[in-house]
C-alpha cells in the first residue's frame, strides 16, 4: 500500500508541474500569435466597431494588462475552479468542454476499444502464422496504415460510405433539422460510425505490429520451448503462455497511445465536422479563444496523462515481476 | 529391449549466409545411443558442442529450419512426429537447464500442475513438492522469486509429476555449488532407481561418473564412444576412443593434460574421422571416410584403430 501511495504522490506532483508548464507555454504562444482576438471575435463586422468600442472590449477582457499579469489572473481563477468564459461560445469554458467531451469520449472509447481488440487479434494471428501470406498481408496492411494520414483515410471513408453508398451521414454529430429531443441513440450511433472506424483502422497498426513482435519473441523463448517439450501446442500453448505474456505489453501500449488517439480525434472530427473536443480545439486556436484553448490544453494534458498513468500502473502493479519484486 | 533408441540421428540447419547463398550446417551426424529402463546414460561433451540439440531432437522441438534424418524408437516403435507429439511430456520428460524455461508470468505451482499427465494434478504437485522439500507457499511464487536451488527442484518437479518413463536432463549442473549438485545427482539416481530411464546431458564427466551407468562421449556432433563407467579407471587403458582417453587424462585428478587443438568448426568438418586433426593415432586411412560405430569389448566406438 505504501508503495501505491508514494507512486501516486509522485505522479500528482508530475502532473501539476506539467500542467502549469504547458499552460504557460500555450499562453505565451497564443498571446504572441498574429491573431487579434477581438477581430477574430467580431469577424466581418469589424468595420462597424469604433476604436473606442474596441478599447472597451479589450479592457473588458483584460487584454491591456501585461502578459504575466493576465496569466496570473487566469491562473488564480483556474485554481478556484473557474476556467473562464469562452469568447466564441459565450458560455463557461467548463460547460463547452463538458459537452464536447461527452461526444468525443464516445468516439474515442469506441475507437480505442476497437483498435485495441482488433489490433491485438491481428498481431496474434500474424505471429502465429509467421512468414505465411497471412502474416505478410497483415504486415503490409499495418505498414501502409501507419504511413497514411488520418484525415486522408477519413476523406476516403466519407467518399465511399457516405457520398457514394450513402450508408452513413456525411458529417456532424446529429441529423440536421431534427429537434434535440427527437434525436435517437441510433441517430447518434450512425453519426459516430465513420469517425470511429476511421480512427480505429489507423490505430490498429501500432498495436498489431507491436503484438506481433512481442509474440514472436515469446514463441521463441525458452519457456515456450519447454512448454512444447511438455506436449503443449497450438491454442493451449497460446492460451497458457502466449496470451499472458503478450497481453500486458499490448494493454500498456494501448493506454500509452491516448495521446495519439487525441491527436487522431482532432483530425477525424475536423473531417467529419463531428462536434467533439478536437473540433473545439481547432476553432479555439483559429479564432484566438484563449480561455477555451487553455481549458482544452489542461483537459487534454490530464487526459493523456491519465492514459500514461494507467499504463504505468499496469506495469507496476499488475505484472508480478514488478509488483512483488520491489515491495 | 531398450526403452529409447536413437539411430543414426543427423541434424542440419539451413542458414542464409551473405547474399542469398544458402548453406547447410551439420550440427549432428549419425548419432546412435540407447537408453535402458532403470539406467542412467550420461552424454558428456564440452560446453557449446550442441548436446542440447540431442534432447530437443528426441522431443521433436527443434526449430523449423532444422532438418533431421535417422530413427528414434520408443519401446521398439519408430516415433513419427504425430506419435512423438502424444508422448511428449507424458512418456518422455525434459528437465531444462535453468529457471528461464519457466513462464515468468505464471505461478510455479501451476506450471508443475500443468505438467501432470496422470492422476490428480493438485495432489500430485503437492506430493512432489513435499518430496523435494519445497514449502507449500513456493507453489504461489513466480519464477523470478525462486532461489537457484528452489528453481532446480521446481524444474525437477515438472518431470517427476509427469510420471514419464524417460527423463532427459539437460546440463543441470553448471553453476551449482557442491551440495546442491550432489543433491541434483542424487535426484537423478532416484529416478533411475524407480525404474525410469535417465539421459543426463552434461559437460562434467566427473559428476557423470558418480551416478551414471554408461557414458556416451559426444564430439563434434556425434557420439564417439559409449563405455560403462567401470572402464574409466587407471590411465584409461580400458577406454576405446583416443578422444575419451584424452578427456580422461585431462581431468585434474589424473594427469591434467589438456587436449591440444580445438573441436572442428561446424561449417568446416573434416571429411574423414571427426577427431583426426587432433588424434595422435591418426593414419592415412582415418581421413578417407567417417568411421562407423562398432561394438568393442562391451562398449561402442567410432574409431578404426581402436582395440
Ligand atoms: S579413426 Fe583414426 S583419427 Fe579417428 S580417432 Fe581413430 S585413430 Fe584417431
Amino acid at each position: 500500500m505504501m508503495k501505491i501511495g508514494r507512486f501516486l504522490l509522485f505522479k500528482m506532483i508530475r502532473i501539476i508541474t506539467l500542467v502549469v508548464a504547458i499552460c504557460f507555454i500555450s499562453f505565451l504562444l497564443v498571446k504572441n500569435s498574429p491573431i487579434d482576438p477581438i477581430q477574430a471575435y467580431i469577424g466581418a463586422d469589424m468595420l462597424k466597431v469604433s476604436p473606442e468600442q474596441r478599447g472597451q472590449i479589450a479592457a473588458y477582457w483584460g487584454l491591456n494588462e501585461p502578459v504575466m499579469t493576465q496569466f496570473l489572473n487566469w491562473g488564480r481563477a483556474v485554481i478556484q475552479g473557474d476556467l473562464g468564459t469562452s469568447m466564441i461560445y459565450r458560455r463557461p469554458v467548463i460547460d463547452v468542454i463538458g459537452e464536447r467531451f461527452v461526444n468525443s469520449i464516445v468516439l474515442m472509447i469506441a475507437a480505442w476499444l476497437f483498435s485495441g481488440v482488433f489490433g491485438f487479434i491481428l498481431g496474434v494471428v500474424a505471429a502465429m502464422k509467421r512468414n505465411t501470406w497471412v502474416d505478410r498481408f497483415i504486415q503490409w496492411y499495418c505498414y501502409t496504415l501507419a504511413s497514411t494520414p488520418t484525415f486522408w483515410v477519413g476523406l476516403l471513408m466519407l467518399m465511399i460510405f457516405a457520398v457514394s453508398l450513402g450508408w452513413f451521414p456525411v458529417g456532424l454529430g446529429v441529423p440536421i433539422g431534427v429537434l434535440t429531443e427527437d434525436v435517437t441513440i441510433l441517430d447518434k450511433i450512425r453519426h459516430l460510425v465513420l469517425p470511429a472506424v476511421t480512427l480505429s483502422i489507423v490505430g490498429v497498426a501500432n498495436v498489431a505490429l507491436h503484438t506481433r513482435e512481442k509474440l514472436i519473441d515469446v514463441l521463441s523463448s525458452d519457456y515456450v520451448l519447454f512448454a512444447r517439450a511438455r506436449g503443449e501446442r497450438g491454442l493451449t500453448l497460446f492460451w497458457r503462455h502466449g496470451l499472458r505474456n503478450v497481453a500486458l505489453p499490448a494493454i500498456t501500449l494501448q493506454f500509452a497511445a491516448f495521446s495519439e488517439l487525441f491527436g487522431g480525434a482532432v483530425l477525424a472530427e475536423q473531417v467529419f465536422s463531428y462536434p467533439g473536443l478536437g473540433q473545439a480545439t481547432v476553432e479555439a486556436g483559429l479564432r484566438g479563444d484563449v480561455p477555451l484553448l487553455l481549458g482544452l490544453v489542461i483537459f487534454s494534458t490530464v487526459f493523456v496523462f491519465v492514459g500514461n498513468l494507467l499504463a504505468d500502473m499496469i506495469y507496476e502493479f499488475v505484472d508480478p515481476r514488478t509488483r512483488e519484486g520491489r515491495i | 529391449m531398450s526403452i529409447l533408441e536413437v539411430e543414426n540421428l543427423s541434424i542440419s540447419f539451413q542458414q542464409y549466409g551473405s547474399g542469398l547463398k544458402r548453406r547447410t550446417l551439420d550440427v549432428m551426424s549419425n548419432l546412435s545411443i540407447a537408453l535402458e529402463a532403470g539406467e542412467i546414460l550420461a552424454v558428456v561433451g564440452s560446453s557449446g558442442s550442441g548436446k542440447s540439440l540431442l534432447a530437443h531432437a528426441i522431443l521433436g522441438i527443434l526449430p523449423d529450419n532444422a532438418k533431421t534424418s535417422g530413427d528414434i524408437r520408443y519401446n521398439g516403435e519408430v516415433l513419427t512426429p504425430e506419435r512423438l507429439q502424444s508422448l511428449r511430456g507424458k512418456e518422455i520428460a525434459l528437465i531444462p537447464q535453468s529457471v528461464n524455461f519457466l513462464d515468468p508470468l505464471m505461478q510455479v505451482g501451476k506450471q508443475v500442475r500443468q505438467s501432470a499427465r496422470k492422476g490428480d494434478a493438485i495432489s500430485r504437485q503437492k506430493a512432489v513438492f513435499e518430496r523435494y522439500q519445497l514449502a507449500p507457499h513456493v507453489a504461489k511464487m513466480y519464477p523470478f522469486q525462486l532461489s537457484g536451488g528452489m528453481a532446480r527442484r521446481t524444474l525437477l518437479s515438472t518431470a517427476a509429476v509427469s510420471g514419464a518413463d524417460v527423463i532427459i536432463a539437460d546440463e543441470p549442473t553448471p553453476g551449482l555449488d557442491e551440495t546442491v549438485m550432489k543433491e541434483a545427482l542424487e535426484n537423478f539416481k532416484e529416478f533411475a532407481d524407480e525404474g525410469r530411464a535417465v539421459m543426463l546431458i552434461t559437460h562434467d564427466i566427473e559428476a557423470a561418473l558418480t551416478i551414471a551407468d554408461k557414458i556416451a562421449v559426444f564430439y563434434a556432433g556425434t557420439v564417439v564412444e559409449i563405455a560403462p563407467i567401470e572402464d574409466f579407471t587407471g590411465n584409461g587403458e580400458k577406454l576405446r576412443h583416443p578422444y575419451t582417453k584424452a578427456l580422461w587424462k585431462a581431468l585434474p585428478k589424473n594427469d591434467f593434460i589438456p587436449i591440444p587443438g580445438a573441436q572442428p568448426h561446424l561449417d568446416d568438418l573434416p571429411l574423414g574421422c571427426l577427431f583426426a586433426p587432433r588424434c595422435p593415432l591418426m593414419t592415412e586411412a582415418c581421413t578417407k571416410a567417417r568411421p562407423e560405430m562398432r561394438d568393442l569389448r562391451g562398449g561402442k566406438v567410432r574409431c578404426i584403430h581402436a582395440t
